[in-house]
């Protein structure tokens, strides 16, 4: 056991912790007025409902002794023998149970990421029934696979250092199969102009998501020490450079957005995120630059094409930030920063190969599950407010809240 | 007695006020409102791409005079308010019945001639 090992990863795990609320004002703030407080509690109840869960079973599921590289077994259900020594698999210098809430923060804000695709228009039961279902058959068993002893993904030598294809790719493409499923907002294929009503809530979002996200990457060295200075810098690196690109691009169509430039940061964090203890400090910046340029053209045909009502773009720039990551970590991965990881730089084209498998098995799986759990879920309670719920907004219809009370 | 709507530029309010309270005339009441005419809407930035805004911010004065000193009242106002550009905004009168004063209970024209 390693105190300083230890310290950091308790850190990590309230940065990492953050980042849910965090993202509830991302995507609160570009919703409009109405709808303001049925988004930020969508992160919120998921935070609460994920946190349970995850103790009850879902780190078992996903971390637990594993069954034929699939899926962990129920052995450590309720954290049996998960205590305050540390396990002998997972890092193994900090308390097994500090791991095991590290991974909580990771699974909670997974689930909590897709749900920017359905805001203004689901039912709040439904939107909790599939969280709980998608977390079970989608999340745990994916975190299995690629971060899981024994994991098939694992085994086949997929890098992922903290959740590209887990938790961006996944939630990312999983986003795009529940909006399809659910259906465009009302007014969304007239061209109604939804305004977001806050855009500081959303920088201030954005912001402590960046801030958060240090505990993700640097944390998932695991270990207090330069592997984490590495991940550290290189995720600050990625985010600055992505979110300056951002602002160019914006700039070059018309005007340098402030919503602009957070977005970017964003993704830059999300490309950066299966990289960070695996490249060099350099390669941020083309990772983070690429990693905006991909989405924001993403961004630019999805609503062109104006086809699937997928709100706050999350397959942009989750599933394709997440995807970039993925790839480029199999590019510019390199044993000068960890023993563990040679890529293309390095001569190992292999590694590239690999990484596209673990992308597209990822895809495939997620969006598959999610398209048939929400089929199950609209045929059953069904997925939609009803038509005057959602003229009304979904503050008032679901929550009976109103975010600003008050006549002054 | 007339009632005076005049909906104009917010960055105008400041001016619009002064004038009139150079004249003597005090009383107003101010909303922020939103709207449109020729000046149309305005494209504002979304994360990649614009969006239209079709109603602009603008802001309504209302105040409420005796029949003589209505016109007077609209020539400080228009004058103040312009810029020559569209969207200066656009001025409303109506006729008004009655008016009452709710700290001494006066009515009529007394309670909203300029001292």
């Amino acid at each position: 056991m390693n105190s300083g090992d230890t310290a950091w990863i308790l850190i990590s795990t309230a940065l990492v912790m953050l980042m849910t609320p965090a993202l509830a004002f991302f995507y609160g703030g570009m919703v409009r007025k109405k709808n303001l407080l049925s988004t930020i509690m969508m992160s919120f109840a998921i935070l609460c409902m994920i946190s349970v869960l995850w103790v009850i079973y879902g780190y078992s599921l996903a971390f637990g002794p594993d069954i034929k590289g699939l899926t962990g077994n129920f052995s450590w259900a309720g954290l049996i023998g998960v205590g305050m020594d540390p396990s002998t698999i997972y890092a193994v210098t900090v308390p097994h149970l500090a791991f095991m809430a590290f991974q909580a923060t990771f699974a909670i804000i997974t689930v909590a990421l897709w749900t920017g695709a359905v805001v203004e228009r689901i039912k709040f039961g439904a939107l909790l029934a599939f969280a709980a279902l998608w977390f079970t058959l989608v999340y745990c068993p994916i975190a299995h696979w690629v971060w899981g002893s024994g994991g098939w993904l694992a085994q086949l030598g997929a890098l992922d250092f903290a959740g590209g294809t887990v938790v961006h790719v996944n939630a990312g493409i999983s986003a795009l199969a529940l909006a399809m499923v659910l259906g465009p907002r009302k007014g969304f294929k007239e061209g109604e102009t939804m305004e977001p009503n806050n855009i500081p809530f959303v920088v201030l979002g954005a912001a402590l998501l960046w801030f958060g996200w240090f505990g993700f990457n640097a944390g998932s060295a695991l270990t207090a020490g330069g592997l984490a200075s590495n991940a550290f810098v290189t995720t600050n690196t990625a985010a600055a450079a992505a979110g300056f690109t951002w602002m160019i691009l914006g700039w070059i169509n018309r005007r340098p957005s402030l919503v602009g430039a957070a977005t970017g940061a964003v993704v830059g964090l999300v490309a950066i995120t299966p990289a960070a203890g695996y490249v060099q400090p350099w390669a941020a910046i083309p990772i983070g630059a690429i990693g905006s340029i991909i989405s924001y053209y993403m961004m630019v045909w999805r609503s062109k094409a104006n086809k699937v009502d997928e709100s706050l773009d999350v397959f942009a720039c989750h599933g394709m930030g997440g995807t970039w990551g993925a790839l480029a970590t199999g590019i510019f991965a390199t044993t000068a920063v960890n023993p563990a990881a040679s890529g293309l730089i390095d001569g190992n084209w292999k590694q590239v190969l690999i990484q596209i498998a673990a992308i597209a098995t990822t895809m495939v799986f997620a969006f598959g599950v999610s398209w048939l759990l929400a089929k199950a879920l609209k045929a059953t309670m069904g997925l939609r407010v009803k038509e005057e719920e959602e003229a009304v907004g979904l503050d008032i219809s679901q929550h009976g809240e109103n975010a600003y009370g008050g006549v002054s | 007695m007339k009632k005076i709507e005049a909906i104009i530029r917010p960055e105008k309010l400041d001016a619009v006020k002064d004038a009139l309270s150079a004249k003597g005339m005090l009383g107003m009441t101010v909303t922020n409102v939103n709207g449109r005419g020729r000046q149309k809407g305005i494209a504002l930035q979304w994360r990649a791409g614009e969006y239209r805004v079709d109603f602009l911010p603008k802001v309504k004065i209302e105040l409420v005079l005796s029949d003589e000193e209505c016109q007077p009242a609209i020539d400080i106002i228009s004058r103040a308010a312009r810029t020559g550009r569209e969207g200066d905004g656009m001025i409303f009168v109506l006729p008004v019945e009655n008016a009452y004063r709710v700290r001494t209970s006066d009515s009529g024209d007394v309670c909203v001639t300029v001292k």
